[in-house]
């Protein structure tokens, strides 16, 4: 197929090996495998590539954890026992993203412990730290951060949060920052700043209509505690802003790789396509396609339309059904295969130069650290 | 079931309820479940609207249509004369619309906007945004037009299971923060109605391992807040493997000579190996489908769709919905 020797094998064992790079970022939409593909990769470079390597996954499947050793969401790296590191001295330890605990991390760096208590004991704190919309994306930000400023791994692969789209993975540093510069959080903020006791007795009176309003709508109480929760906010809007900016600028540096991950289905490669070209537009390093879940006729030489046709004969003549049977599902195979040639062909065409890997279908579904070896050879398959 | 709690059926269509919450885990197909159920209840000369939450177009994406407004549209015909109409919430439309009509604000409302005070509402409280969507839902599932309802059925496409749970449970969210007013009042009436007989979530699924793992815990996480679940959907289903003996590669090289196939050994072994993955693939679907079973909800498995979810599949998977059982 042309569309296909159009996009360059992806070389994942090439990414891995080199030293030069630190971190390796998989996204792409929900259920294509993300977080497998994330902690293949991670064990790979740690058995193959001798790398001491800390994979951050976000939201893992259960018996996935249980075979990484996370038996619970601990927010620390721990090491991973029982694989094979012995020929490489590479080491892998994993990790669940606690998005609260980082927050409060967060805060109690950069604030005294009077005001970091007063802050989580507000209820907006309460709320905001466990579902502010982005606040998982921004964490999981945060967090790598963290384990790049502390210099502990050659190399961190990180699983992003299953975002509603790719959007949000990307901008939820951006939006934070915009709402903690909006001006809406410094009108707020002015009377607790000057000390007034009412949140709006400084407004004029055209401001006065639209306090009203709020107040009307939310409730005094909370109002109060809005003031109260941004005020002891106000001292971290600094720290906030320039760790996000600081995150957002590693993540442009050449020590880093984004992998898109995407199953052959047109979804998939649609949120594929458009986070690649978001990528593109903010600089930021695309090193390749993972696309998973493909599926392969072992025997490729017998087309489907042929196969159909045999099956029908053998039918009419009565007898061989068992092999009927094998050509019809090898019919319905191929016809899948063609399928996902064609919705994987529209993302080689947007973006010819964006290597690619296919890995194939398996069976049956990975949890275990062999199940992870498996999957990380078929990436690496040339 | 006591009499007069579960709502009448009176279309015979095995789904009593009128509100439809349709989640699942990303990627099992949510949105074109949703929209063949909007489908299959608007059949017969009812009206259906289909809702989306989240912002991603799915519904006009799958429909090949341009972006959804926020605002009822005539999305598309159903058999016999019904009528599919679509509406894609937005939280911060939502918010305008009901200070409006509580409070008739007019142009102070674009004021609010231009102020970043509707960004502001709907960021620092995610409790409040899901108020907002949840009631907009709940407006046009009780809404009348003269002496009947203006929906006959309202099918939601609903965040993901792993979000579902706080989604819906809009009360606990805002009671933290809002502890009079409006908006409390506001929490209450949905809560109400999501936590009727009116009312059923839906779970869509795939046979794989981690969809039906989320579908079992997110039915465990609704039935424990009180949610009313609905059913089980197995979206993609291959029929139940016929109980049948692996053919062997002897007789699989006799049958495609008998066939006029060539019989090269690659040809032979490669097919081999196909029907021995498949065996593999059908054994682990028919122990999650037992899992399955296993809930005790009533099961619906809609046929996988070689050519993906076009219209005609749309109509397909309609029909499948309100046939099963």
């Amino acid at each position: 197929m042309p569309s296909e020797d159009a996009a360059p094998q992806l070389d994942v064992d090439q990414i891995l090996a080199d030293p030069g790079v630190r971190i390796v970022v998989c996204c792409g939409a929900g259920g294509v495998g993300k977080t497998t593909t994330a902690a293949a990769l991670a064990l790979r470079a740690a058995e193959r590539h001798g790398r001491r390597t800390v994979v951050l996954t976000i939201d893992p499947a259960r018996r996935l954890a249980q075979s990484l050793g996370l038996s619970e969401l601990d927010n620390t790296p721990r090491q991973v026992k029982g694989i094979d590191v012995e020929g490489s001295g590479g080491e892998l330890h994993a990790m669940m993203l606690d998005m609260k605990r980082t927050f409060d991390d967060v805060v109690l760096q950069h604030t005294d412990p009077a005001k970091a208590a007063e802050i989580f004991a507000n209820p907006f704190y309460q709320a905001m730290s466990s579902t502010f919309a982005g606040t998982q994306e921004y964490m999981a930000m945060e967090k790598l951060g963290q384990l790049h400023a502390r210099g502990e791994w050659d190399l961190i692969v990180v699983d992003t949060p299953p975002s509603r789209s790719a959007l949000d993975f990307l901008d939820a540093p951006a939006r934070l920052s915009r709402f903690l510069d909006g001006r809406m959080l410094r009108l707020l903020l002015a009377p607790a700043r000057s000390g007034g006791r009412s949140m709006f007795s400084f407004v004029t009176a055209s401001f006065g209509m639209f306090s009203k309003v709020v107040q009307k709508v939310i409730g005094a109480q909370l109002l109060t505690d809005l003031s109260g929760f941004v005020a002891a906010l106000d001292s971290m809007f600094g720290g906030f802003r320039q760790r996000a900016e600081q995150t957002y600028r590693i993540l442009q540096a050449r020590e880093t790789a984004f992998l898109l991950v995407a199953a052959p289905e047109p979804d998939a490669v649609r949120e594929a396509a458009y986070f690649a070209g978001r990528l593109r537009s903010e600089r930021m390093p695309l090193a390749g396609l993972v696309l998973n879940r493909v599926h392969q006729p072992a025997a490729p030489a017998l087309g489907a339309d042929d196969s159909l046709a045999a099956a029908e004969r053998l039918e009419r003549a009565g007898g061989h059904a068992g092999t009927a049977e094998v050509l019809r599902a090898h019919a319905a195979l191929a016809q899948q295969a063609e399928r996902e040639q064609r919705v994987a062909a529209r993302f080689s065409a947007e973006f010819p130069g964006v290597p690619t890997v296919s890995v194939p279908a398996q069976p049956a579904d990975v949890h275990d650290v062999d199940g992870l070896r498996t999957i990380g050879a078929a990436i690496s398959d040339r | 079931m006591r009499a007069g709690k579960q709502p009448a059926d009176p279309a015979g269509t095995g789904w009593p309820a009128r509100l439809h919450v349709v989640t699942g885990k990303g990627g099992t197909g949510k949105t074109s479940v949703a929209a063949a159920l909007a489908v299959a209840l608007a059949a017969d000369g009812r009206r259906t609207l289909l809702v989306e939450v989240e912002g991603r177009q799915g519904i006009a994406q799958l429909f090949g249509v341009d972006p959804l407004p926020y605002e009822e549209r005539h999305l598309t015909d159903a058999p016999g004369g019904g009528e599919v109409r679509a509406l894609a919430v937005d939280a911060e439309e939502a918010l305008l619309e009901y200070l409006d009509m509580f409070y008739k604000l007019g142009a102070a409302g674009r004021a609010l906007r231009r102020f970043g005070a509707i960004d502001f509402a709907t960021t620092i409280a995610p409790g409040l945004r899901d108020v907002l969507l949840t009631g907009k839902v709940k407006e046009a599932t009780t809404r009348t037009a003269g002496q009947r309802r203006a929906y006959d059925a309202v099918v939601l496409d609903a965040p993901p299971t792993g979000r579902i749970g706080r989604f819906l449970n809009v009360t606990a969210e805002t009671a933290r923060l809002a502890k009079v007013g409006p908006i409390k009042s506001q929490s209450e009436g949905v809560s109400a109605l999501l936590r009727s007989p009116m009312t059923a979530v839906h779970v869509v699924t795939l046979l794989e391992e981690m969809p039906v793992q989320e579908t079992v815990d997110s039915i465990a996480e609704l039935t424990s807040l009180g949610f009313p679940v609905g059913r089980v959907i197995v979206n993609g289903a291959r029929p139940a493997l016929p109980a049948g003996r692996a053919v062997t590669t002897a007789e699989l090289r006799q049958g495609l000579l008998a066939a006029g196939l060539p019989a090269d050994r690659a040809t032979v072994r490669g097919l081999h190996q196909e029907a021995a993955d498949q065996v593999v693939r059908r054994e682990l679907e028919e122990t999650l489908r037992a899992e399955l079973v296993e809930l005790g909800r009533p099961l619906t498995e809609l046929p996988l769709l070689p050519d993906g979810v076009d219209r005609a599949g749309l109509a397909r998977l309609a029909e499948a919905l309100v046939r099963a059982d």
